[in-house]
């Protein structure tokens, strides 16, 4: 879909006038539906529908071996599939280069300690650790991906359940470890401080956050900026187009404060969700 | 042969409780996005497959182009954390491709593909959830997803599985515990109206005697299929145009 000359003056103005087309101003966001443990086969798993946004997130944990440089380290690997639901573009491997640029920022977001914790996933120091993967799936691209894959991972991740150890037995270099027979007992992840990704755009002369698919092409300039509680975990400009030193400021300035209020909005829901409601696609 | 003694047990229940002829519970849901010109989203049992359509369009690659006939572009995949194992790829396997091309075998058998020469409709599926009968799940869904975009078809195209336990009661749509459990699957895509059958696949063996009744039962269950998804699409229908205030809307 490509906007006419016409339509992106459209939206230009609208941004200008802090009306934009939806009725948003510059700093809302579009309604959002969140769900929780709708992939049996996962440890957590969550669904997110952003507008026409729509991503779905599994957890699945493994037992590793931890990095020799890292040993009371566990793993955690981000991979994002574009569905070709989502558009026809991304059929066979077109979908690849936006996948492997939304798991690079994810992981980067997530590389901190102070972010997340992955001495938490440690089993026995350099034999055995957990390794979570996190598999994004996208199957509808309705503008701001970025924020949505970021909100609906942080709360698989809030759902995951770690299965506890009962006991590690060794045996010279064998190592066994025996799972709690309990399948309720498990441990749950610190989310706090997991980061939120938000994309600021540049629009004429102001700055908008969570931009539809239309506004993301009469955008001059993109950054996505992950905010881990009140700090920056990641900073990165998307797309093409460049952006002037102290709008960049300003962008982050934007980008900063409504991290910090989707956060705690994000947080507030977790709390209250419900997990096992059987809606998935259904509703 | 020992093995498939325990499919059904003696009071003629199988392992999740069903009886021989009996299918899994089918939800379905069309119109599940907005972007996609048709979309659909399937249950069968604990199998989840999403599908959209997209098209008819002008056809990507020239050469492919038909003067006569829009041609049918599949793509199969299956969500990494869909099987219990975590899978390495969504897609591009053996498995993959295979199924992409049956999935395109049973829905040209049904499309009116004469009535759009040189374009092209996509069809898409993903598999959210995999426990047997991804085949049958994926077939529906998209036939579902056909509808859904107003595409013409000649009739329904649904499938079924169906398989043979005891080594002689027929069982139909078999669970992902059944397959690994052994016996043989009989995979049917058919149009359940005229009684034709697009796709036959037969996995592991037994004696030709059997093939009847076992063909029979699977064909029995793609008309109840059918059933299902003509109720679905009614009601979906119904509710569209009850909005727009054409439909009947007395149901």
């Amino acid at each position: 879909m490509s906007l006419s000359q016409a339509e992106k003056t459209f939206i230009l103005h609208g941004v200008a006038e802090n009306f934009r087309v939806d009725g948003r101003d510059r700093e809302g966001y579009r309604p959002m539906e969140l769900e929780t443990d709708i992939v049996q086969h996962a440890f957590g798993s969550a669904r997110l529908r952003l507008a026409n946004t729509d991503v779905l997130v599994a957890v699945k944990i493994e037992v590793d071996t931890p990095l020799p440089e890292k040993p009371f380290e566990g793993k955690i690997e981000f991979f994002v599939d574009c569905s070709a639901n989502a558009t026809p573009d991304f059929e066979g491997r077109g979908g690849e280069s936006l996948a492997v640029e939304l798991a690079n920022i994810l992981s980067s977001a997530y590389e901190s300690p102070l972010t997340f914790d992955l001495r938490k996933l440690c089993i026995l120091k350099g034999k055995k650790c957990w390794k979570l993967y996190v598999d994004v799936l996208i199957l509808e691209c309705g503008g701001n991906l970025f924020d949505a894959v970021s909100l609906a991972v942080k709360a698989a991740l809030h759902i995951t359940q770690v299965p506890k150890i009962k006991a590690v037995n060794i045996d010279g270099d064998n190592v066994e470890i025996e799972v709690s027979d309990n399948i309720i007992d498990c441990d749950r992840l610190n989310v706090e401080n997991l980061p939120v990704l938000v994309t600021v755009c540049k629009i004429g002369n102001h700055c908008i956050v969570d931009p539809s698919l239309t506004e993301e092409q009469c955008a001059v300039g993109s950054v996505v900026v992950a905010v881990s509680k009140e700090c920056f975990s990641t900073i990165t400009s998307i797309g093409t187009g460049s952006l002037h030193e102290e709008t960049l400021f300003e962008c982050l300035d934007l980008g900063h404060k409504v991290a910090i209020k989707l956060n705690q909005t994000l947080m507030a829901i977790l709390v209250q969700i419900q997990p096992n409601q059987d809606v998935g696609f259904l509703k | 042969m020992s093995r498939n003694r325990e499919l059904i047990s003696k009071i003629g229940l199988r392992l999740d409780g069903r009886r021989p002829d009996e299918l899994r519970r089918i939800r379905c849901k069309m119109g599940v996005f907005s972007q996609p010109d048709g979309s659909a989203y399937i249950e069968q049992g604990l199998t989840k497959v999403l599908a959209a359509v997209y098209g008819p369009h002008q056809v990507r690659s020239r050469q492919k182009a038909q003067h006569d006939a829009c041609i049918i572009n599949t793509q199969f995949s299956m969500a990494v954390f869909s099987t219990n194992e975590r899978k390495k790829r969504p897609r591009g396997d053996r498995k993959s491709t295979e199924m992409s091309m049956h999935l395109q075998q049973a829905l040209l058998s049904v499309i009116e593909t004469d009535l759009y020469p040189w374009s092209q409709i996509d069809v898409y599926v993903e598999v959210l959830h995999a426990d047997g009968g991804i085949y049958p799940a994926c077939v529906n869904a998209a036939t579902l997803a056909v509808i859904d975009a107003g595409i013409p078809i000649k009739e329904y195209v649904c499938a079924c599985t169906a398989s043979l336990g005891n080594n002689e009661v027929p069982m139909l749509d078999v669970s992902h515990q059944e397959e690994i459990l052994g016996g043989p699957t009989l995979t049917v895509a058919a149009l359940p109206m005229s009684g034709k059958i697009v796709l036959m696949e037969m996995s592991q063996r037994f004696h030709l005697d059997h093939l009847p009744k076992v063909l029979n039962k699977a064909l029995e269950g793609c008309k109840d299929v059918k059933a299902i998804l003509d109720e679905a699409v009614k009601n979906h229908v119904s509710e569209i145009g009850s909005a727009t205030g054409w439909a009947n809307t007395t149901s």
